[in-house]
C-alpha cells in the first residue's frame, strides 16, 4: 500500500476501501466544533428545517471569540446558543469560562487519531497534531453536518515536511513553522495535507506540535498531521477513555511535494506586515519600537509558552512605552500558570492579564491598535486591519521573542 | 448558465479580514447588514464604486485566512454575481459554493481582464469571454457535484431536496 494519512482517514470516513487525491467523498464526521459562529450555523440549520441535530454527543459548542460579551449583540448570541444547547441536549458545551476552542478540545480529549474533526474556525488544523483529520469549514456546511453528520471533502494531495537537526537555545516550534511558511508561501500548501516527519518532531512536546499544525493553516493547508506516537497515546490516555485507531502513512507513499528543513542553523523568526509569509530573521528587524506586546492565542497561549515568557520576564519590568498583554489559552492553563508562579511574574513585570479567550487577535475587542501603532504578537495573523486600525502594523514571533522585546520596547533576539 | 457583469478587480492574497472586518463578526443573522461592510476597512472605495451585478476578479489565494462565512455572504448579498480568481483559499471557496455564489478558478485571468471590463462566464463549460477584447479564457470547469450545489442556490436548498423537506 502507498497511502497517506489523509487518504486512509477519508477512506475510513467515507466507507470506501481506498480513495485517491482529487476524489470528492462524503465523509462521516466524528466531532463538529463551533464557537460563537454557531449562531451563524444555527440560522442555516433552522433554514434546512431539520428539528433535531444528527448526534448530540458529537457536537461541541463553546465561547471564546468575544468573551465576556463585547456587545449586546454578542450577549444575545451567547444567550441564544445556551438555549439551543439545552433544547438539543448538546453534551459537550463549554461556556465562556473555559478558554480557546483549540486548547479546550485538546484538554477535554476530543482530538482522536484517525477521526474526522471539523470546526467552523480556520485554525481547526491544530488538531492534526494528534493524527486527527481536522479542518476548518464554513457555517452553512456545519449546519449540513448538524443535520446529516456528513459533508463533502476533496481528498487532498499530501506534502511531506522532513525536519532534522537540533534547535539552538530560544528557537522554538513557532520559529520553525514561520520559517516553513516563509519558504512555501501563504498558498504553498493550499488544498493539501501536510505531514510533519523527523526525529525532532517526535521529541517535541504536544504543545509544540500543536503550534506546527495550527500555523500550517497560514500556508493554506487543509489538514496538518503529526503522525501519532507513544507520546500522543500517553497524552490522550490521560484525557479520554474512548477507543481510537492510530492511522499512520504507508512507507512507500509518493508525496506531491517534499521539503527538508534542518533547524540547526535556524534563528528566531518574525512574520512582518501584512502577510504571514513575509518572514525574516529577528536580526533583520531588531530595534523596531513596539507599542504592544501580546502573548497568547490558539497558537502560543499554552503553559510552555507562558513558561518561556516568564523565564525572560522574571524580576524585570516591561519597557514604559510598551504595554504587555498576556492571555492564557484556557482556564486550566491559567490555573497551572498561577500554580507555577508565572502569573505573578507577569503582573510584577507590568503585564496586563486578560481572561482566557481569543482576545484582540481577530480584532473584535480587548487591546485593539491605533493607526501607526506596532504590535509584536505570538498570534497567527498579521493581516492589515486584523487587530484594529488598518494603519497599524502587526509582527508575529515566538513567546520568548515577544517577552524579550517587551522588556526592551523594541524587537530583539530572545537570547 | 451564463453570468454577465462588470469586473471589479483585486490583487493577490485578498484575505477574509479584508473582505469582512472582524469587528462585524457579531452580526450573525442579518445578511443585508453584512453586505454594508464589504471591504470596508482596507478598501472603503469598494462600497462607493462597486455595483450589484458586478463580478469580482482576484489574483492568487483569494479569500485566505479566517473561515468566517460572512466574507462570502456579504459579497453575495451585496449583489456580486460571481468571483473569478487565479486561485482560491479553500474555506472561502467552500463557503461561496455552499451559499450559491459561483466561484471560478481561472489561471491567467488577472492578465486578460482589466478593472471595469465586461465579461461573460459560462458556468457549465468554464469558458469566460472578455467582451472588450473578445478574448476567451478557459477557466476550470466546476465538478458536476459542486455545480449542482451552486445551481441549486447553495447547500441549504440542495440538502432540503436531498432530505425531502419542502421549500415552503
Amino acid at each position: 500500500m502507498n497511502k497517506t494519512i489523509a487518504e486512509k482517514i477519508l477512506a475510513k470516513a467515507s466507507g470506501k476501501k481506498v480513495v485517491s487525491p482529487n476524489e470528492i467523498v462524503m465523509a462521516r464526521v466524528d466531532v463538529a466544533m463551533s464557537h460563537e459562529n454557531a449562531d451563524v450555523v444555527l440560522r442555516s440549520f433552522n433554514e434546512i428545517g431539520v428539528k433535531k441535530v444528527w448526534d448530540k454527543e458529537r457536537i461541541v459548542i463553546l465561547f471564546d471569540h468575544r468573551i465576556p460579551a463585547d456587545s449586546e449583540r454578542t450577549a444575545a448570541t451567547h444567550r441564544r446558543l445556551r438555549a439551543f444547547v439545552k433544547e438539543q441536549q448538546i453534551k459537550h458545551f463549554y461556556d465562556l469560562k473555559e478558554g480557546i476552542c483549540h486548547q479546550v478540545l485538546v484538554e477535554f480529549g476530543h482530538d482522536l487519531p484517525g477521526e474526522v474533526l471539523v470546526g467552523t474556525d480556520s485554525h481547526t488544523t491544530t488538531h492534526g497534531a494528534f493524527g486527527t483529520f481536522a479542518t476548518g469549514i464554513g457555517a452553512t456546511e456545519m449546519a449540513g453536518v448538524w443535520a446529516t453528520g456528513e459533508l463533502w471533502l476533496r481528498v487532498p494531495e499530501s506534502i511531506k515536511i522532513n525536519v532534522s537537526g537540533k534547535f539552538k537555545p530560544c528557537v522554538t516550534a513557532k520559529d520553525l513553522i514561520l520559517h516553513i511558511i516563509g519558504i512555501l508561501g501563504a498558498d504553498g500548501a493550499n488544498y493539501q495535507a501536510v505531514e510533519f516527519h523527523g526525529e525532532i518532531i517526535s521529541h517535541m512536546t504536544i504543545a509544540s506540535r500543536l503550534v506546527l499544525s495550527n500555523l500550517s493553516m497560514e500556508m493554506g493547508a487543509k489538514v496538518a498531521f503529526v503522525p501519532p506516537d507513544e507520546q500522543t497515546i500517553a497524552y490522550l490516555k490521560q484525557r479520554t477513555d474512548k477507543h481510537f485507531q492510530v492511522i499512520l502513512p504507508d512507507q512507500d507513499v509518493e508525496y506531491s511535494g517534499e521539503l527538508n528543513v534542518d533547524v540547526s542553523s535556524l534563528t528566531s523568526q518574525v512574520a512582518c506586515p501584512h502577510s504571514v509569509d513575509n518572514v525574516k530573521p529577528v536580526s533583520e528587524v531588531t530595534g523596531l519600537k513596539i507599542d504592544q506586546a501580546l502573548i497568547g492565542s490558539c497558537t502560543n497561549g499554552r503553559l510552555e509558552d507562558l513558561a518561556a515568557a516568564a523565564e525572560i520576564l522574571e524580576g524585570k519590568t516591561v519597557h514604559p512605552d510598551t504595554r504587555l498583554l498576556v492571555i492564557p489559552a484556557s482556564r486550566r492553563v491559567y490555573l497551572e500558570a498561577l500554580h507555577e508562579g508565572y502569573i505573578e511574574i507577569f503582573v510584577r513585570a507590568g503585564g496586563l492579564l486578560l481572561n482566557p479567550g481569543c482576545g484582540p487577535c481577530l480584532g473584535a475587542h480587548q487591546g485593539l491598535l491605533a493607526p501607526e501603532e506596532v504590535c509584536l504578537a505570538t498570534t497567527n495573523r498579521n493581516f492589515k486591519g486584523r487587530m484594529g486600525s488598518p494603519e497599524a502594523f502587526i509582527y508575529l514571533a515566538s513567546p520568548a521573542t515577544v517577552a524579550a522585546s517587551a522588556l526592551k520596547g523594541e524587537i530583539t533576539e530572545p537570547c | 448558465m451564463l453570468i454577465k457583469g462588470h469586473v471589479y478587480k483585486f490583487g493577490d492574497n485578498i484575505n477574509t479580514d479584508v473582505i469582512y472586518p472582524g469587528k462585524y463578526l457579531s452580526i450573525t443573522a442579518d445578511r443585508e447588514e453584512m453586505a454594508k461592510h464589504c471591504f470596508e476597512a482596507v478598501h472603503p472605495e469598494f462600497l462607493k464604486n462597486a455595483k450589484p451585478g458586478d463580478i469580482i476578479v482576484g489574483g492568487k489565494n483569494f479569500g485566505c485566512g479566517s473561515s468566517r462565512e460572512q466574507a462570502a455572504t456579504c459579497l453575495k448579498y451585496f449583489g456580486i454575481r460571481a468571483v473569478v480568481a487565479e486561485t482560491f483559499a479553500r474555506i472561502f471557496y467552500r463557503n461561496a459554493i455552499n451559499l450559491g455564489l459561483p466561484v471560478i478558478i481561472a489561471p491567467g485571468i488577472t492578465q486578460q481582464v482589466e478593472h471595469k471590463d465586461d465579461i461573460e462566464i459560462d458556468l457549465l463549460t468554464g469558458i469566460i469571454k472578455n467582451m472588450r477584447t473578445n478574448e476567451i479564457i478557459e477557466a476550470k470547469k466546476l465538478p458536476d457535484f459542486i455545480l449542482e450545489i451552486v445551481t441549486n442556490n447553495g447547500l441549504i436548498p440542495y440538502l432540503k431536496k436531498k432530505l425531502g423537506i419542502s421549500s415552503n
